[in-house]
């Protein structure tokens, strides 16, 4: 039992150690006026690959003016997260379409 | 001239949830997609009138956010009414929501610079707010076809956000 703890203790120090995980790409898809769900577990590094399925033409733009990415009907972009902390975005054509991405370091 | 715009955007609005809804009772889902069509060409007409005569960036941009946003919307009501066999009916409503429509264009087409900019932006804000009157009121829960009614709601939020770009945008011309 004890034996058991202390590998996992061994395993989860050799985690620590190891160099951070490569980094992921999760999509966030705009479909009827509104943003999808954001990704929970983001970190700096990671992609967002904005997906819009609408037929109208939106922006995801943040308002710290970190990223401002225009996303025509069917368009996929990329916004790779470079720093921590929680950005607010919106879109620039349709204010009240908003979202919040939450990016530890 | 101001309180001929306001006049006649309160008129407008009147007509719109008033007397010409009232008289066209429970329009059927043919007027109803022809009211739609019509009040989204309205508002591409005023856009291209705004793009010919404006030279203020952010009139501009919603200017051509309008025309695009609007040509999407109908071009998808039209593959619709298409799918479903539905000839769009034209309708007392339709009628008085394009007199009004020209009229404006007839009025504004007088106006230059700022003048515009701000009778084009306040018009607009009035102008949405009648349209999602109406779409509330009358053109949803009058609405047969389940796809035609999903439709106009997804019109109803895109007008939604509208009114509020609108209402910025005549904030920041004040
Ligand atoms: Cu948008």
């Amino acid at each position: 039992m004890a034996a058991a703890a202390g590998l996992a203790l061994l395993s989860l120090a050799a985690c620590n150690r190891a160099p951070p995980p490569a980094p992921k790409t999760y999509q966030v898809t705009i479909a009827n006026m509104a943003y999808g769900p954001t990704p929970s577990g983001l970190r700096t590094g990671d992609v967002i690959e904005w997906v819009n399925n609408d037929i109208f033409q939106h922006t995801a733009t943040a308002k710290d003016g970190s990223f401002d990415v225009d996303l025509p009907p069917q368009a996929h972009a990329r916004t790779v997260l470079k720093a921590p902390g929680v950005v607010a975005f919106y879109c620039r054509y349709h204010p009240g379409m908003t979202g919040k991405l939450v990016v530890a370091g | 001239m101001i309180r001929r715009t306001l006049l006649a955007a309160a008129a407008f609005a009147l007509t719109l949830s008033g007397a010409a809804l009232a008289q066209a009772a429970k329009p059927n889902d043919a007027q109803i997609a022809h009211i739609a069509y019509t009040a989204g060409v309205i508002d591409i007409a005023a856009a291209k009138q705004a793009l010919k005569k404006s030279h203020n960036k952010q009139v501009l941009d919603f200017a051509n956010e309008m025309v695009r946003d609007h040509t999407a919307v109908n071009d998808k009501a039209l593959a619709l009414v298409k799918k479903l066999g539905v000839t769009p009916q034209d309708n007392p409503t339709s009628q008085s929501l394009k007199a009004a429509g020209d009229a404006k264009l007839k009025d504004f087409a007088k106006l230059s610079g700022k003048a515009f900019d701000k009778a084009y932006a306040n018009n607009e804000v009035a102008y949405h707010k009648a349209v999602n009157g109406a779409l509330q009121t009358t053109l949803i829960p009058d609405a047969k076809n389940a796809e035609l009614k999903s439709l106009l709601q997804t019109g109803l939020k895109l007008f939604t956000e509208h009114q509020h770009h609108a209402e910025m945008l005549a904030a920041g011309l004040k």
